[in-house]
């Protein structure tokens, strides 16, 4: 009995840190400009969730400002893209990205008050923390273009900047 | 007698307001691709920090405890200091965008 929640704890850890490991495999600008802005998209539909759900104003605040950073951040992306002619491609990563968020949503969708306001501010914490890495580690590095390379270069200060005020927003539910 | 002194007056006036404002700065600091340029700056009380936001996210210049200037997407924001110390101020948004004003008296 003791067995499953342990068992569901390290199924629960291999999915988080499933998506970006497939990154390693050096990937292309078009799969890295889907992963960027997927990766956006995806912070941008968990702000909604909490701006929707969250009673407390710290909460609502800060969603609403990733709302408007991810938001200009993509803007930037889409605009890139299209000067460079470039089609963003979908790949392992960003499919991986995406499932992992929307079992994220269910989950966060069942809870209510400040459950829900840890649990998001939490997972905002460690989201970004994961992009952070992901980042740093496969999608600057293997950028070919400088264009590309700069915006995800300033992307990360954002996803760190994101990370910083999560942790202080997190700090204050406590 | 009377009208010479009502010529230099208003002269020895203006002198006075020109020689204050001439002290006072304005002290401009861009706010670009997620950092604050110059980061540190030297001012004296009386100077103005002016921030220039070119990015295309908006972002702050906090002091903890103490006051805040909003430098929402292309714009910029002032403040007026008016007193001596240190300043270390920070973008509430993003708080890995940091910035120090020593203010000198």
């Amino acid at each position: 009995m003791h067995i499953r929640p342990l068992a569901a704890i390290a199924a629960l850890c291999l999915l988080t840190a499933a998506p970006f490991a497939q990154a390693a495999d050096k990937p292309t600008d078009p799969q890295i400009a889907h992963i960027a802005y997927t990766a956006g998209v995806i912070d941008i539909d968990a702000a909604k969730q909490a701006i929707k759900k969250s009673k407390n104003k710290d909460v609502v605040s800060f969603a609403k400002d990733m709302v408007r950073d991810h938001e200009a951040v993509n803007e930037q992306a889409l605009a890139l893209v299209k000067k460079l002619k470039v089609t963003p491609e979908d790949n392992a990563t960003s499919k991986a990205l995406t499932k992992a968020a929307k079992s994220e949503r269910a989950k966060l969708a069942k809870l209510k008050g400040a459950a829900f306001d840890k649990a998001y501010v939490d997972n905002e914490v460690a989201y970004h923390k994961q992009v952070d890495d992901a980042l740093k580690t496969s999608l600057i590095p293997s950028a070919q273009n400088a264009e590309l390379k700069s915006l995800l270069e300033t992307g990360l200060k954002i996803f760190e900047g994101h990370e910083q005020h999560a942790e202080m927003v997190a700090a204050g539910l406590k | 007698m009377l009208s010479k002194l009502y010529f230099w007056a208003p002269m020895a006036l203006a002198l006075a307001m020109g020689a204050v404002s001439a002290q006072a700065e304005t002290i401009t600091v861009t706010v670009d691709k997620m950092a604050f340029s110059p980061a540190e700056i030297n001012a004296k009380v009386g100077d103005t920090v002016e921030w220039v936001n070119k990015d295309p996210f908006a972002h702050t210049a906090t002091v903890k405890g103490g006051w805040e200037v909003m430098l929402p997407v292309k714009k910029s924001g002032s403040i007026t200091l008016d007193k001596a110390g240190t300043i270390d101020y920070f973008c509430r948004f993003h708080p890995n965008m940091k910035g120090k004003i020593t203010v000198s008296p």
